[in-house]
């Protein structure tokens, strides 16, 4: 029976649970997710007390979109099934592209190699064996053509995962379109240009912060008045998690990256509603179900709230949060191989029934190598069952109202104010980097989840459980040096043929303009704005080496302090 | 006498995770640990190993450069007379490298999933013995 100042699970606890637990005690060890956040036995109504539906949750399409930004969820447009991808020369992964697209993809997303990356031409000595490895090779705009011949990109949506150089190859995209007489007014796509999660996770930064901001601030009012369906920044929670933080601090700082792209658009002159609608997202989907969910869930209420509370922002489209998700690379295994598909499967129904926009799926091979085309196409699928087979997409958002679900979304929703709280006392994000906050607790995170794995707390199948000897080798793309021969044959090649003194002014305009103060709002002023000429260069065929030496120039490179 | 191991993440590559946890284990483990921070060229590396008068590098690779820097480092550390110095690597290393990385002189090769002890275990078995207990 009821007593008058128990709730009803402290009864269930005391006449139903107790004695169970005498009988059968629950297995040794901690129930905990995968990011080390613990777990109770069950969720009742006592533990969703104090949410209040439609401030808290809102009906699909209604602030502050907890439970999605469409009225329609999936019923209205399935998610974009974007395979990322890049190898080798140009010409090989603009045969993957076609293959994928033939294949039932329905959007490009490059991948491009670490020369490319790091703003590197291939004969610099650091990129010595690294030329086509990680990704495609393009050194110039004659490499973008190749890249995109014989794909119309008036008809497609591309993203492209590059940062400290996303100015200079997204001036390369415009002008292949120019080329192609398709629009800018109508151009989609995505340049993921988050530079503040290089310097917190991937490392992929050329120059420091506040000069880095510069770039992404001027691509802004570049693309508010000449490519505006654009999407410019996609700001990255991916890399933070693979970096091995723990889901909430995936969330929270990229959410607080977020921020931060927003307060410089606005120091920079720019109405928040007139950049902040082009902002989107990109997440990580791990291998812990739930806490999956609710990050994906609790990420689109912070984010409304953010936009109207903390910024004003009076259209309702900077208040959506859009996302594109990718399956956890770090969770795949080089062991019993084949697993990854189950692993990638669930991640990517995680994604799903967190209502993402677009999404990527890795494949078996990749914890090995790129993936094999077989193994690519294996991915895809796994999409496109879930699309139409699993039956997830007929409804929107199935699992709000789920106390558990509901429970774990308020909890990641508090967690990751207390992170913004933290980063807004030390003055910003970019503050926060530049005293490594964010770096040292994502690097105490991986250490604590390595150490569970070793102690044999947390088990990986294949790892360290269910180990099998022996495994027969399965079949991986090996990229072999005719890239790095072919790409530096071309360089030289490119700077015998092209008008060097072009190039030279093109160059000259480039430092200038980044030596210039930034302009205010949304200027089109080709000065000051680094996009315009950037444009120049391109067309001149400057190499993105080049382009990127040339702020070096000006700017200077960062190193961090490094900390383990 | 504490072992000493350079921890280096060569290339181009900004991916350190693996390169941070490892030289946290060798340091629990008992190990003078430097770590180089990111983008060292193999002669950056071998400097520091001399500097450092390390016992043993450790280098992380995940990007399949390996087969460029790999041989340069062992070069260089022989042509400056570090010939006993213990090189190791770990990372992405497509199964066909292995034997030859093997016979240009890494003496260890450190798969996606390797448990942190067998690490420590290795470097400890396989330093060049030196001091032979005096000063310890």
């Amino acid at each position: 029976m009821k007593t008058a100042a128990e709730t009803d699970k402290q009864r269930w606890e005391r006449e139903v649970l107790d004695p169970a637990l005498k009988k059968a005690p629950e297995r040794a060890g901690s129930f905990t997710t995968i990011s080390g956040r613990p777990i109770e036995r069950v969720y009742a109504p006592e533990d969703v007390q104090g949410i209040e539906y439609q401030r808290d949750l809102g009906n699909p399409g209604e602030f502050p979109y907890t439970r999605g930004i469409h009225p329609t969820g999936y019923r209205g447009k399935l998610w974009t099934m974007r395979q990322f991808a890049g190898f080798g020369t140009p010409e090989a992964t603009n045969e993957r592209y076609k293959a994928l697209l033939a294949a039932g993809g329905t959007g490009l997303s490059v991948a491009f190699d670490l020369p490319t990356l790091m703003g590197r031409d291939p004969d610099h000595e650091l990129s010595l064996g690294e030329v086509g490895k990680c990704g495609v090779n393009i050194t110039s705009l004659a490499d973008m053509e190749r890249l995109f011949d014989g794909i119309r990109l008036a008809d497609i949506t591309t993203s492209m995962t590059i940062n400290s150089p996303a100015s200079m190859i997204f001036a390369m995209y415009l002008v292949v379109a120019e080329k192609q007489g398709a629009s800018w007014q109508t151009l989609s796509g995505t340049i993921q240009n988050d530079i503040l999660k290089e310097f917190i996770a991937q490392k992929e930064y050329i120059y420091p912060p506040r000069e880095s901001m510069r770039l992404i601030t001027d691509v802004f009012s570049f693309c508010e008045k000449e490519v505006p369906k654009w999407n410019t920044v996609s700001v990255s929670g991916y890399h933070i998690r693979e970096a091995g933080s723990t889901s909430l601090q995936e969330l929270a700082f990229t959410l607080r990256d977020g921020i931060e792209y927003v307060q410089y658009g606005i120091d920079a002159g720019l109405d928040v509603d007139d950049f902040a609608p082009r902002l989107s997202f990109f997440f990580n989907s791990h291998s812990d179900f739930f806490e999956e969910i609710a990050k994906f869930r609790a990420a689109r209420k912070l984010w409304a709230d953010v936009m109207r509370g903390r910024f004003h922002a009076r259209h309702e489209r900077s208040w959506k949060l859009r996302f594109h998700t990718q399956t956890a690379g770090v969770s795949l295994t080089a062991q019993q191989p084949y697993n990854n598909v189950v692993r990638t499967a669930l991640q990517a129904l995680a994604a799903v029934l967190g209502g993402t926009q677009s999404l990527h799926t890795n494949s078996l091979d990749e914890a090995l190598a790129l993936p094999t085309q077989e193994a690519a196409t294996l991915a895809l699928r796994t999409q496109q069952i879930i699309a139409h087979e699993s039956g997830v997409v007929n409804m929107v958002d199935p699992l709000g109202g789920s106390y558990f679900v509901e429970a774990l979304t308020r909890d990641m929703e508090q967690g990751a104010k207390a992170y913004f709280d933290t980063i807004d006392g030390m003055g910003g994000m970019v503050e926060a980097i530049e005293q490594g906050y964010p770096q040292k607790e994502i690097a105490e995170a991986s250490y604590r989840f390595q150490q569970a794995v070793e102690r044999g707390e947390k088990i990986i199948v294949g790892v360290n459980g269910y180990v099998q000897e022996n495994e027969a080798p399965i079949p991986i793309l090996y990229i072999d040096d005719t890239t790095a021969e072919r790409q530096l044959a071309r360089l030289d090649d490119l700077r015998k043929t092209r008008d060097a003194a072009a190039v030279a002014r093109a160059l000259d305009a480039l430092r200038d303009a980044a030596r210039a103060a930034p302009s205010r709002g949304s200027s089109r002023d080709g000065r000051t704005n680094t996009m315009y000429p950037l444009l120049d260069c391109v067309r001149a065929y400057a190499t993105v080496g080049e382009m990127c030496d040339a702020l070096r120039d000006v700017w200077g490179e960062y190193e961090e302090v490094p900390l383990i | 006498m504490k072992i000493r191991v350079v921890i280096a993440k060569p290339g181009l590559d900004g991916h350190d995770r693996g390169a941070k946890v490892i030289a946290r284990a060798l340091r629990d483990a008992g190990m003078e640990v430097i770590y180089t921070g990111l983008r060292q060229t193999p002669e950056q590396i071998v400097g520091a190993a001399l500097q450092e008068d390390a016992d043993a590098i450790g280098l992380s690779i995940l990007s399949g450069a390996h087969m460029h820097i790999c041989p340069r480092v062992v070069e260089l550390l022989r042509e400056k007379g570090l010939d006993d110095v213990l090189v190791v690597i770990g990372g992405i290393i497509p199964d066909v490298d292995i034997p030859k990385l093997q016979a240009m002189g890494i003496a260890g090769i450190f798969l996606p999933g390797t448990p942190m002890q067998q690490i420590v275990d290795f470097i400890t078995a396989h330093v060049r013995q030196r001091g032979l207990g005096v000063g310890l």
